[in-house]
């Protein structure tokens, strides 16, 4: 079937449907009505794919099938459908999309919206333009390249004839779909709603409370449960006593929840679900509760000890997996050796928004309500959980208060599944803060040794890099030796005029989920890697950013054969497209440092530091100025970011991105870590290691987006690397003092 | 036991445990899902509501402490979104993830109910307990000054400032 409705089952896009009178004691999220209002339309039309859809009425339809979680996604996926198409934006629809393959991947991870289907969804909109356009001309019996598409009518500019989308929505659906490689895109300055300032969609929906995210789903009959989860990963309930709970108000049910087994994966953590009638009751059951863990065996794992594990591996040579010229000789050679060893402690994701689920089971199906960044995951993971095809689980897509990674594993929602499956009601499972931060999937812990040898000239002829620390592949079973995957980021492909370098990864094993948190390993690399450039500097007594310029060396595209490596995971794109492009890493350099004024900052009296990172095929540099404030304490006050991440499309989002980014990485930078004490997490709220940065510390923050044509770079986590090395290296500036660790706080008062 | 609260100029009669926050009770009693819950400890402001126009942080007030007294949250700042601040978030890009706006809204409506003419240190004295993991700080400063130029203030003709919240126009009954 070509050009029949959208085969879609029941999609349903989450708005607020106000609840009028009539004796509701509570806001009722109408499921049906919802569903009714704002499905993709399934009637007569034109729709030659799964994200477009035009009624014969004009009105149209565009699914945005990736999460929206603060990067604006549902802003600019739809618009830049819509504006290839010529789609007038009052009378689009957006729609949320739902779990479904049918879509491609719409794990909304890896920075990856933009980047990887910039042109896939473009040729959506084409698509449907050049149906209509094919119609319209088949009626005015002219040729379709003479008419053009714009404000939702196709027009033949030599007769002066136009038709609306809508009036040929009809014809144009009998019509055979073209191929997709006879489709032409327009060309980018034919486009009229990207490239510049575009509408905030959820907007007004943000600012009224009005937004439904995840705990704002209600369904008729629905209960909340809390749930008691094992202390340390892996642990057990050896025995629990429910009796005080089920006395509290509210309380209607107390469930023990299955056990995971290795690898955890997705998997619920298990524990005691407290089911309640409303969140507070839920609270007060799971604190009643009396509970016997059998911790298992990582009830070792403890932060410092761990800490000198990673030491220790770092002193043994690890598995090489880039080797350029021969580093141990060279070092031997070398005039001077310098050596560092960079401590990177886990970091919390603690999106605002803590996980939370709404799930109901019906008759072998599963439908699920989630802040999710992975709709298909939820499918597979509910579907797993409850014994279920995939397809048998609808997972539908709230909005998500912050992600950062968190919401790509759907554990929490597995949870709400099988409590709904049990009780033979909605439940939905409500995560506290202090959950969020206990039972997180914790970005790794890592240790970094870096060795540099210098010639009698203080020329770097030698660079070796050591990591050790547990891979994520650990988290589904893999092994606890980071491999090319786990070292892609920054470290194989951290472009290096050095003749001998080497980069290995050292064993650690994991003790608890390991998981990824915007920018991921990168955070680490760039820190040891700009931290330990700085030193460099110092050492030889070389200007910084001179010295980053002589590491780099010239401009160019860095071959594998340069790098010393035989192949490049480049975030999933082929290096033809997305080279290692040295003039670009160097471009953002200058750029931020002519924006920090830094040449003049001595005479202006400023402590700056800089750091600059390649990740997710994008380019950032950032400085960072570093005073004393006079209560003694440090203080970032002032931050510089320059960015390239080829063609943006939402310009405005991506500076929201990038100014974001800079309290995202002063957070880690220094307040962020998690601890281990007898294998459970010692933080459990904002506060300690669980320290963000507020308004009041917040510095004036100037982000310049470079102008570029090349292909669409990753935007949400490339901003956050440079940030913590550059701050570091601010701190140096200012006191002398070299902080070798995050966060600063353990070395300096900030 | 029963309480009686006035939310956004409605009276409301509920049944609730006079421990519980006000943060649930407008959530899971009273329907009222604008104002979020972030952290339960008052560390992060997503559940600022006013209480008799002071920015308070629900999710550790009882609820029975609000008895009498009149409660307004983010669906009661304005009838449909005209609240200056509101407009200004809007126009201005100021959200991410939302998640935490309507807390920061709410707070720095009263701060400007107070000090029509905020400094960047008094803005920053008054949000500091309002966290955003998005960090839209600098645009929420800015969102905040744009509001207070536009708006010339106006005192009180006794002086004072007040304790009712004078954009609370919306009367008609809500969920």
């Amino acid at each position: 079937m070509s050009n029949g409705p959208l085969k879609l089952s029941r999609r349903t896009v989450l708005k607020a449907i106000p609840v009028t009178a009539g004796g509701l004691a509570l806001g009722l999220f109408d499921v049906a009505e919802a569903a009714e209002k704002i499905a993709l339309p399934q009637g007569a039309g034109l729709s030659p794919n799964v994200f477009v859809h035009v009624a014969p009425s004009g009105e149209v339809s565009i699914v945005c099938h990736r999460s929206e979680m603060g990067q604006g996604i549902r802003s600019t996926l739809p618009v830049l459908i819509a504006d290839e198409l010529g789609a007038d934006m009052a009378k689009v629809r957006i729609v949320q999309g739902d779990g479904d393959p049918a879509y491609g991947d719409q794990n909304t991870d890896g920075s990856s919206s933009i980047r990887t289907i910039y042109e896939k969804m473009r040729g959506m909109g084409a698509t449907t333009r050049t149906m209509l356009i094919a119609a319209a001309a088949q009626r005015w019996k002219v040729k379709p390249e003479a008419c053009e598409a714009r404000d939702h009518r196709v027009f033949h500019p030599k007769s002066g004839r136009s038709l609306g989308f809508g009036e040929l929505a009809v014809d144009a659906a009998k019509l055979p779909i073209p191929k997709p490689e006879t489709v032409r895109l327009r060309p980018e300055k034919e486009l009229t709603r990207v490239f510049r300032p575009m509408p905030l969609l959820d907007g007004p929906d943000y600012v009224t409370g009005r937004a439904v995210f995840g705990a704002d789903v209600k369904l008729p009959g629905m209960l909340t449960a809390v749930i008691a989860r094992p202390p340390v990963v892996g642990g057990k309930v050896k025995s629990f006593d429910a009796t005080a709970a089920l006395k509290v108000p509210g309380v209607r049910k107390v469930i023990k929840l299955p056990e995971p087994k290795r690898p955890w994966a997705f998997q619920p953590l298990g524990g005691v679900a407290v089911v309640a009638d409303h969140t507070w009751a839920a609270i007060r059951g799971r604190e009643a509760l009396q509970i016997t863990w059998d911790h298992g065996e990582n009830a070792i794992y403890d932060s410092q000890t761990f800490r000198e594990a990673l030491t220790a591996s770092l002193q043994k040579p690890g598995t090489v997996h880039r080797k350029r010229g021969d580093v141990e000789a060279a070092l031997a050679k070398a005039k001077k050796v310098h050596e560092a060893t960079y401590h990177v402690p886990h970091l919390p994701h603690a999106p605002m928004e803590p996980p939370v689920a709404v799930a109901r089971v019906e008759g072998g199906t599963c439908e699920v309500w989630a802040p999710t960044q992975n709709p298909q995951a939820v499918q597979k993971e509910v579907g797993r959980a409850l014994g279920i095809p995939p397809e048998k689980v609808i997972a539908h897509v709230t909005l998500l208060g912050g992600g950062f990674g968190r919401k790509s594993k759907p554990d929490y929602c597995s949870e709400a599944a099988l409590l709904a499956r049990e009780l033979g009601v909605p439940v939905r499972v409500q995560w506290t803060r202090e959950d969020d931060f206990r039972h997180d999937y914790l970005n790794t812990v890592a240790s970094t040794l870096l060795t540099a040898g210098l010639d009698e000239k203080g020329k770097v002829v030698a660079w070796r890099h050591r990591s050790a620390f547990p891979p994520i592949a650990t988290l589904f079973g893999g092994g606890t030796v980071p491999d090319a995957r786990a070292l892609q980021q920054g470290v194989l492909d951290f472009p290096l005029s050095v003749p001998n370098v080497q980069a290995e990864g050292c064993e650690a094993k994991d003790h608890t989920r390991i998981g990824w948190l915007r920018a991921v390993n990168n955070i680490f690399q760039a820190f040891s890697i700009g931290s330990f450039i700085d030193e460099l500097a110092a050492l030889r007594g070389t200007d910084p950013r001179d010295t980053w310029f002589e590491l780099l060396g010239p401009a160019r595209k860095a071959s594998l054969e340069e790098l010393g490596i035989e192949a490049l995971p480049n975030y999933g794109q082929p290096l033809a497209q997305h080279p290692v492009d040295v003039g670009r890493l160097r471009g953002v350099i200058d750029r931020v440092t002519r924006m920090a004024r830094w040449e003049q900052r001595k005479k202006d009296g400023r402590a700056l530091g800089l750091a600059a990172h390649r990740s997710f095929l994008s380019y950032a540099a950032a400085v960072a100025s570093v005073v004393k404030k006079p209560n003694g304490k440090l203080a970032v006050d002032e931050v510089w970011v320059a960015f390239d991440a080829g063609t943006v499309v939402n310009p405005d989002r991506v500076r929201a991105q990038l100014e974001g980014s800079v309290i995202f990485g002063m957070s880690l930078a220094l307040y962020g870590g998690i601890t281990f004490k007898n294998g459970a997490i010692e933080q459990s709220n904002f506060r300690k290691g669980g320290r963000m940065v507020r308004i009041n510390e917040a510095p004036r923050t100037h982000v310049e987006l470079v102008e570029s044509s090349a292909p669409p770079g990753g935007v949400g986590e490339p901003g956050v690397p440079p940030i913590a090395p550059a701050i570091a290296n601010a701190v140096f500036a200012l006191t002398g003092t070299r902080a070798r660790e995050l966060p600063l706080i353990r070395t300096v008062k900030v | 036991m029963t309480i009686r609260i006035r939310v956004n100029g409605v009276e409301r009669k509920l049944e609730a445990d006079p421990e519980m926050p006000l943060l649930w009770a407008l959530r899971d009693l009273l329907g009222l899902s604008g104002t979020r819950y972030g952290c339960g400890e008052a560390l992060c402001g997503a559940c600022t509501v006013h209480l008799d126009g002071q920015p308070i942080r629900a999710c550790v007030m009882p609820v029975a402490v609000a008895e009498g007294r009149e409660v307004t949250t983010i669906e009661g700042l304005s009838p449909d979104g005209s609240h200056p601040l509101q407009k200004a978030w809007v126009e201005m890009g100021v959200p991410q993830c939302g998640f935490c706006q309507a807390g920061q809204i709410m707070t720095a409506a009263a701060l400007l109910k107070e000090n029509p003419k905020p400094s960047d240190a008094d803005i920053d004295r008054a949000l500091a307990g309002n966290l955003c993991r998005c960090g839209a700080y600098a645009r929420i400063r800015e969102a905040i000054h744009q509001v207070a130029q536009a708006s010339a203030p106006k005192p009180k003709a006794d002086g004072k400032s007040t304790t009712t919240d004078e954009n609370v126009t919306s009367k008609k009954e809500t969920p």
